[in-house]
């Protein structure tokens, strides 16, 4: 079922930059997609687009129904520095107005789901960056999003770190059945994360194409794996 | 060990400037109403104590309350910068205005105005207009550096202007807003002596009004005991924002953390 269209989405800075030029695609509901592309073709002004954040000058952003919950993750864990994780995971609900207890054991749920169970009073300053990530991910999960629209959140990580964030991410949109909206300019993360890879052009940014990857599990040594790293990169090398 | 060292040090230091002090007034017989020695002026401390004590208190009031009324208005307006470009843009060059002209200058005009009858409220007065600037900048500044990508997430939650301000804005400009208060609390301190001189003798019974007092009477031993109380006054300012800025950011701000390696 689709959960959301973009219908020539156009977007044009104030400065004139076209940043965007009629983006067309849509999501379905429990998706995985990925937009990759190389940095400056507006995969994250797409993303801001469809969490509302900015309004695109022309086109439309169709949802199928009411617009659900929203989870959004960037690049920098963008935590609060003065909160401990908790309060930081917290922040969604407190926004909410949700009772405290109930917003403490949601916060602490979705933190135990990142595997920070025993962090929930570190200070951000105290964690590690994949740590940091993790808070900030556990954060857009506390609300119960029905999408969650990341931009390019394991760039600044190193590859054992993104790696085994990958995998959690994957595991936690599959248990919860959460559709995502991944931006990466790592054929490898898209390849091994999503169900269907959208590749964008430079500047201003269109699909220029589009590949479905096989469904079920990855395994990053096996060859369909390889392949469909194959079909990405040679995808992208075509729209550049 | 070389903490101990670090106290002991400057303390060595001090004592051997007095020593050398005292013993330049006696061995050259300055007079005392051109420099007294340093046991000429711990004993007109001594001598004086109860009165100075006052004088202390009454200075120390009128700097409290300037800084008070200069930390509400400071961090009032800049809320209200914060939250409205407009009123920022009208009120922003006055503040400016009252910040470049030495308010000595307009001192003798708020006696007047406020009155004599309300003196310590005309002290307070001119004391919040020197502290006043350097809060409402710092905290302008510091609720502006807000992490957008924050301000952006809350909107996203549906967070409301007030939301935003009390869990992001205000938590990102406390560490402005504390440096400010550790500038602002010296400043009304200068702002309340100032005040003081310009009152003048017969109203203001601080210790500026009894340096003033004690230079008119040449009891220069008695004026620098007064000066001694305004330095330590100043010093216990200082060091008492200096314990509130550590006691709030201990747990998460670069400035109050020692490196870790």
């Amino acid at each position: 079922m689709t959960l959301l269209t973009l219908n020539n989405v156009g977007k044009r800075f104030d400065n004139g930059t076209e940043a965007l030029a009629a983006l067309n695609f849509s999501v379905a509901e429990g998706e995985f997609i990925s937009l990759l592309g190389p940095s400056g073709c507006g995969k994250s002004t797409a993303l801001r687009l469809i969490a509302g954040l900015i309004a695109p000058d022309s086109g439309d952003i169709a949802w199928a129904g009411a617009r659900p919950e929203l989870g959004f993750v960037f690049q920098e864990p963008t935590l609060m520095p003065w909160a401990d994780a908790q309060t930081n995971a917290r922040l969604p609900l407190d926004l909410k107005n949700l009772p405290r207890t109930d917003a403490d054991v949601r916060a602490q749920a979705a933190l135990a789901r990142m595997g920070l169970k025993d962090f929930t009073g570190a200070f951000p300053r105290e964690l590690s960056g994949g740590m940091k990530m993790r808070v900030s991910i556990a954060r857009a999960l506390a609300a119960g999003p029905r999408i969650l629209l990341m931009d390019e959140p394991f760039a600044a990580l190193d590859e054992p770190t993104r790696e085994a964030l990958n995998d959690d991410l994957l595991r936690l949109a599959r248990e919860d059945r959460i559709t995502v909206i991944f931006v990466t300019h790592s054929v490898m993360e898209a390849s091994y994360l999503s169900d269907r890879v959208l590749v964008m052009s430079p500047r201003p940014g269109r699909i220029k194409s589009e590949i479905t990857l096989p469904p079920g599990p990855r395994d990053r040594l096996s060859i369909s794996f390889s392949e469909g790293l194959r079909r990405v990169t040679s995808a992208l090398q075509e729209a550049a | 060990m070389t903490r101990l060292f670090n106290i002991l040090l400057p303390l060595v230091l001090g004592l051997v400037f007095l020593a050398i002090w005292d013993g330049v007034v006696s061995a050259r017989h300055i007079p005392p109403y051109v420099l007294p020695a340093p046991s000429a002026i711990a004993h007109a401390l001594a001598n004086n104590f109860p009165s100075l004590m006052a004088s202390l208190l009454s200075t120390l009031i009128v700097t409290l309350e300037g800084f008070i009324a200069a930390w509400i208005a400071g961090v009032g307006l800049a809320i209200a910068f914060s939250q409205s470009r407009m009123v920022e843009r009208a009120l922003y060059p006055y503040a400016v205005v009252l910040q470049v002209t030495p308010v000595v200058a307009i001192a003798p005009l708020i006696l007047i105005w406020v009155g004599f009858d309300h003196i310590n409220a005309a002290l307070a007065l001119i004391a919040a207009l020197v502290a006043f600037f350097p809060i409402l900048s710092n905290t302008t500044q510091g609720l502006k550096s807000a992490d957008f990508n924050l301000v952006d997430l809350m909107r996203l939650y549906g967070a409301s202007r007030w939301q935003i301000l009390r869990r992001l804005r205000l938590p990102t400009a406390l560490p402005h807003l504390l440096g400010a208060m550790k500038i602002a609390g010296g400043l009304s301190l200068i702002g309340a002596v100032v005040a003081e001189f310009v009152a003048g003798s017969g109203t203001a019974t601080g210790l500026a009004w009894r340096i003033v007092e004690a230079g008119n009477r040449l009891e220069i031993a008695t004026l620098f005991a007064a000066l001694l109380l305004l330095g330590l006054l100043g010093i216990a300012i200082f060091a008492a924002f200096s314990l509130l800025e550590w006691a709030l950011l201990r747990r998460w701000h670069e400035s109050a953390l020692r490196q870790q390696l």
